[in-house]
């Protein structure tokens, strides 16, 4: 008894010694993402992209830093796809978990305050998907891997000017999202530029739990507006623009990247195709490595990526590049963040899948937009293509 | 304008008539038992989700037709909710009852199973959402500027036909007598030979029963099914409940439709964004005027 107690003793011993050094080869990188609530199709995404970049260079020996190869560990926290629940799991990740580095969130409704959680405690912090400007906005620890909401609505603006050649719009927003509320905002003041005061003729809210949207609707469609912009979640788009159809309306609506989950078309059906949306990437027609990712994923899966899986994908391998340039770890955890933090700073321009992009000083990637029809299939098609000046 | 008036109290009448059906089961419960049954919305769920599988076994598994498919599904649906509302009432509510709990304590209960409910659903089905398919046709009329489908007709007219047999059983028929004795007198009534726990048992079948109809029709009006859709339609259906006069179905009935309409013109006549802000305004004016609600009586024990 007495001596296989000092086995035991001895056995833990000799774990707990040998546990650090273990963990010094590895590379904790840490994902905030939503795998339950609202958009739990974005933190699958998320999840499914990450595990197969993992895979990749686990599956090659690791990722060598500085002449030493280590091993990722990737952790993934839910955060319901609430905000208070954005800032608890990017605490966790950070003091808990001693994340190196952190990608997600994704929607800006909890990028913006688990921004100020990273940027806080000097953590690097890479969103995928979040878009609202104010999530990196004078925080030089936040980086993001998609473009901003001021330059996704003027090549959604501008776009819908000339598809449908409308002088008229009508917008329907979703109050408590500050994606959804920025982004309708920017549609307002762009539209209203553009063509001449009064011309949005509806500016519309509601609430993120509601499914009702009739009064928003009749109110909308009396206003008779050539088309109806819609910055909502796939999951509202699917019940909005069933009900506007139920109404009778049969004009054009134009989305946003929110829209590119591969949930939308199950949800929505025959009623979302032949719309238009402005996102990151058009899945269908891909080339080069874009296609080599698609094709990939969608054999592991079995569906094709939304834009969040590639999002997630770049940003990973961003920050993984960025560790690979510190030139080596020192195992101190202060050091190591401020390290990334420095090579982050200094990558002059990344091949994405999504795009070539090149980080400005807000931390924001300058990269072009693409517009997407749905097709008869159900498919995103490429339909046009806009650049930052 | 006068279109969109009558266009926004369509509106009205189909959102109210789920608010209607949801908060019949509130007060169904709280009439006979003086018990909040906070699991309410979330037995809605289950109804709606339960609706989705039989639907979709019928469509794909059966082969049957979409009317067929609804034929089956309205009955399947509603006797599974009902069996799931009494599993609750007969492992969480009745123990407590024997024990003789504070009623305080059985209404933290029912929080607690709608939350299990819903957690469950979570774990077991996973966080994606369901789309619900297509049973019949959707056949919209233009009346004058007036749209109109054929699913809000059949919302409207269900919620009608609901509230009719509920307040038929509980005035005129033998059971309906038990009940309204039980919520006079809960000790003296099982003395007169009136099985106590049968009437209960009754009461959550109806009320069950038709919350599983409500998911169903619901269900079929925004397709779109997640485990948290009942949480806040039950709460504000409660509320409807309440400002009509808990434990009166009339009460129930017309306070749903209140709701519905307060929440509606609110969209329609001022900006939405002050949609919630306006309606709960007008509703705690409605109970500070009456607080006991529209059809209300004062007791002196409420929760």
């Amino acid at each position: 008894m007495k001596r296989s107690l000092q086995c035991l003793v001895f056995i833990s011993l000799t774990l707990l010694l040998t546990l650090p050094a273990l963990a010094a080869n590895t590379i904790k990188i840490g994902f905030n993402i939503p795998m339950t609530g609202d958009i739990p199709k974005v933190g699958e995404s998320s999840k499914f992209s990450a595990e197969m970049l993992k895979a990749d260079i686990n599956g090659a020996g690791g990722l060598e830093v500085g002449g030493k190869k280590y091993m990722l560990e990737f952790i993934y926290e839910d955060n319901e796809a609430k905000a208070e629940s954005a800032v608890t799991t990017a605490l966790k990740l950070i003091e808990r978990d001693q994340v190196l580095a952190m990608i997600g969130p994704n929607s800006s409704k909890q990028a913006v305050p688990a921004g100020q959680v990273a940027d806080d405690n000097r953590t690097v912090m890479v969103t995928p998907w979040s878009t609202n400007p104010d999530t990196t906005y004078d925080r030089p620890w936040v980086f993001r891997a998609a473009f901003l909401d001021p330059f996704q609505g003027p090549v959604a603006v501008n776009f819908a000017v000339k598809q449908f050649n409308a002088k008229t719009a009508a917008v329907l927003y979703d109050l408590s999202n500050d994606y959804s509320k920025g982004l309708a905002e920017i549609l307002r003041d762009e539209f209203e530029k553009k063509m001449g005061k009064g011309t949005v003729l509806a500016f519309e809210s509601h609430g993120t739990k509601d499914q009702d949207f009739s009064a928003q609707l009749t109110k909308i469609i009396a206003t008779k507006p050539d088309f109806i912009f819609l910055p909502d979640n796939y999951n509202q788009v699917a019940l909005i623009v069933k009900q506007a159809h139920q109404q009778g309306y049969k004009g054009q609506f134009m989305g946003s990247d929110a829209w590119g989950s591969s949930e939308l078309m199950t949800l929505c059906g025959d009623d979302c195709k032949g719309l238009f949306f402005s996102t990151h990437y058009a899945a269908a027609g891909a080339t080069g490595a874009t296609k080599t990712f698609i094709d990939r994923y969608t054999r592991k899966y079995g569906y094709v990526p939304d834009d969040v899986a590639a999002l997630t994908w770049d940003a990973t391998r961003i920050v993984l590049q960025a560790i690979q340039d510190t030139g080596g770890l020192s195992g101190k955890l202060k050091k190591d963040r401020k390290a990334v933090l420095k090579a982050m700073s200094k990558i002059p321009s990344f091949a994405g899948i999504t795009g070539d992009m090149k980080f400005d000083e807000q931390g924001d990637p300058v990269k072009c937009a693409v517009v997407v029809r749905i097709s008869d299939t159900g498919d995103f098609e490429f339909t046009e293509s806009v650049c930052p000046e | 304008m006068i279109e969109s008036i009558v266009q926004n109290l369509i509106n009205a009448l189909q959102w109210g008539s789920f608010y209607a059906l949801i908060a019949l089961g509130y007060t169904l419960v709280y009439g006979v038992l003086t018990l909040i049954n906070f699991a309410h919305g979330d037995i809605f769920m289950v109804g709606a989700y339960i609706a989705f599988f039989t639907a979709t076994l019928a469509l794909t598994t059966l082969g049957l037709t979409g009317w067929a498919a609804l034929a089956l599904t309205i009955p399947i649906t509603m006797i599974l909710t009902a069996m799931v509302g009494v599993t609750l009432e007969r492992i969480a509510y009745r123990p407590l009852r024997r024990k003789g709990a504070n009623r305080l304590y059985v209404v933290i209960t029912a929080l607690m199973c709608g939350l299990i409910l819903e957690h469950a659903n979570l774990a077991i089905l996973g966080a994606s959402r369901k789309a619900f398919p297509t049973l019949i046709e959707l056949e919209i009329y233009h009346i004058g500027g007036v749209t109109i489908t054929n699913l809000n007709i059949a919302v409207i007219l269900v919620t009608c036909l609901v509230f009719a047999v509920l307040h038929y059983i509980v005035t005129k028929t033998r059971v309906g007598m038990a009940m309204r004795a039980i919520s006079y007198d809960k000790f003296a009534v099982p003395l007169m030979g009136i099985p106590l726990d049968n009437i209960i048992v009754i009461t959550f079948i109806l009320g069950s029963g038709f919350a599983g109809l409500a998911g169903l029709m619901f269900a079929m009006s925004y397709p779109v099914l997640e485990p948290y859709m009942g949480a806040l339609i039950g709460w504000k259906a409660f509320i409807a409940a309440v400002v009509g006069g808990i434990g009166d179905i009339r009460g129930a009935f017309l306070g749903g439709f209140l709701l519905g309409t307060v929440e509606i013109m609110v969209v329609a006549f001022f900006p939405s964004t002050l949609r919630d802000l306006i309606a709960f305004t007008v509703l705690l004016a409605i109970l500070t005027w009456k607080p006991t609600g529209l059809f209300g009586i004062a007791k002196t024990t409420k929760i």
